[in-house]
């Protein structure tokens, strides 16, 4: 069991290491001219005006907002799709209504205008 | 054991005896083993990038009527390398006012993302890199750090485009991961487990044939995932000037593509490990290499599927695509797990063969009735819009007075 979370850990390591290495190796092959000009960020030719980290809108921030909800609810699902084949009649309908509970945030959403794209 | 039938764990025991001969304790000799599974797993997939590039771009010509690369070696073959040694060489531009730090971390990420779900891929009945009991969430746990990857890259390059794109990036790749992750939960429900190789291997009837309205509706979501066309919405070229590797140059712009080009082939690894039976088919329990070639036989159709998708369809409307998943491909998602649920208590795994008929029955009337109210639902809209856009009558406008023709409009 422990065994294989360690083996998980190296691999992610040399997973981040592998691109991590490759980017080191073009950084020591490529030249390295910087110029101002060549080094202000591209906007169509258009200099840049104003802070780039700016408010932005709330249209995003409501899609992330829902992400949450349904992967939170479905990650609470998965203990009871693992266990299914042992649960009686009683998890069945526990099942049922929670998915309907989820059916019925996502027809909330639907009403209030959540999904419409502005 | 023989090692033409079995070449991984022939290999493997053959290093420990060697190791243990050389005196090493067991737990070292286990995690220098760990070590070089791990790194040959996810360096050949690194490798087989440059193989999967050429096989994307040869017959994306061929579905385009084009050629596609043929110049450099037979069938332009070597192209790939070619264009890895001028991008090796090219400068890595650093803009004005970005975060060193995001700025560098995202290409990292969003490679170490994709590179990450090979270590739970099964590849054959013994080979996995592990088999972990919560798989399919570390699936879904990996996918998002890809996700962070971009929306990084869009915050760190201190560009007001970039970070536009990374935050419809974010928002496309974000909205695609619910349907994703409750279909993932049919195969789970039927296998009874989250190990990506219990799932492979309870399949004795692919779960494409038990639950094919979730097989299509994670298919679609995979594909949206990878930010291929028709969902190409992060990087669409004509219109977002490149999204949010606009100020990526040189490797670092490199590495995205070459996690979209890996995230594509993984992801239909994944599909034909979950619901096509993965290694499974005659003799495969025996000898894992012929497991092996069936897993590679069953990603190859499904890519080359994803392939012709990409290469023949027109890309939507961001508005369409936050439709097409909030409004169809979730409660449709959410509906097969209904389905699937009652249906496995209904009828008995004993009776396969009915099984599958009432499951195939199932998902059929399911998909039609979704069918039916998206028709509903389309007519709906469509009345709505004849009564807000009737056609100007243009001509009339030029001739008559003004006042005239605003009683003619609603």
């Amino acid at each position: 069991m422990l065994h294989e979370w360690l083996y998980l850990a190296i691999f992610l390591a040399i997973s981040l290491f592998i691109p991590a290495v490759a980017i080191g190796l073009a950084a020591l092959l490529s030249p390295r001219k910087p110029a101002p000009i060549k080094n202000s960020t591209y906007e169509c030719g258009i200099e840049t005006v104003g802070p780039t980290r700016i408010q932005f809108k709330a249209q995003y921030y409501l899609y992330a907002l829902l992400f949450l909800i349904f992967d939170v609810e479905t990650v609470l699902l998965y203990p009871f799709a693992v266990a299914y084949q042992k649960i009686a009649l009683f998890g069945v309908i526990e099942v049922v209504v929670f998915i309907l509970i989820l059916a019925a945030g996502l027809v909330y959403a639907w009403r209030n205008g959540a999904f419409e794209w502005q | 054991m023989n090692l033409l039938l079995d070449p991984v764990n022939v290999i493997a025991e053959w290093l420990t005896r060697l190791m243990t001969g050389w005196g090493f304790s067991t737990g070292l000799v286990q995690f220098i083993l760990f070590v070089i599974g791990a790194g040959v797993l996810s360096m050949g997939a690194m490798l087989f990038t440059v193989l999967l590039i050429w096989i994307e771009r040869k017959l994306g010509g061929r579905f385009q009527d084009r050629i596609g690369p043929n110049r450099v070696g037979p069938w332009g073959i070597f192209q790939t390398i070619a264009d890895m040694l001028k991008i090796f060489t090219k400068e890595l531009i650093h803009p004005a006012g970005a975060d060193k730090v995001l700025f560098n971390l995202a290409p990292i990420l969003a490679v170490a993302s994709v590179l990450a779900l090979w270590a739970v891929v099964p590849f054959a009945s013994t080979v996995i890199g592990v088999n972990i009991n919560v798989g399919v969430l570390y699936i879904l746990a990996v996918g998002g750090l890809g996700e962070l990857g971009i929306i990084l890259a869009g915050f760190g390059s201190n560009n007001k485009y970039a970070l536009l794109g990374g935050f419809r990036a974010v928002a496309q790749l974000l909205s695609y991961e619910v349907p994703l992750a409750i279909t993932l939960l049919v195969p789970v429900l039927l296998s009874g487990s989250m190990g990506m190789n219990d799932i492979a291997a309870a399949q004795n009837v692919w779960y494409i044939f038990l639950a094919p309205v979730a097989a299509l509706v994670f298919f679609i979501a995979s594909i949206a995932e990878n930010g291929r066309a028709p969902f190409d919405l992060i990087e669409a070229g004509s219109e977002i000037v490149a999204g949010f590797n606009i100020e990526y140059s040189g490797l670092k712009f490199g590495m995205f593509y070459v996690a979209d080009f890996l995230h594509a082939f993984t992801s239909a690894m994944i599909f034909s490990a979950i619901f096509l039976g993965g290694w499974q088919g005659p003799g495969a329990e025996t000898i894992p290499l012929l497991g092996f070639v069936y897993m590679l036989i069953k990603t190859a159709v499904v890519y080359f599927v994803m392939l012709a998708i990409r290469f023949s369809l027109p890309r939507l409307r961001i508005d369409q695509m936050m439709n097409l998943n909030w409004k169809y491909l979730t409660p449709l998602a959410l509906a097969s797990v209904l389905l699937t649920a009652i249906l496995d208590k209904v009828v008995p795994v004993s009776l396969m063969l009915v099984r599958v008929g009432v499951f195939l029955a199932g998902n059929v009337l399911l998909f039609l009735i979704s069918d039916r109210l998206v028709a509903l639902y389309r007519r709906g809209k469509e009345q709505e819009r004849k009564i807000v856009s009737s056609p100007r009558p243009l001509a009339v406008s030029l001739l008559e007075p003004p006042a005239e023709n605003q009683e003619v409009q609603p």
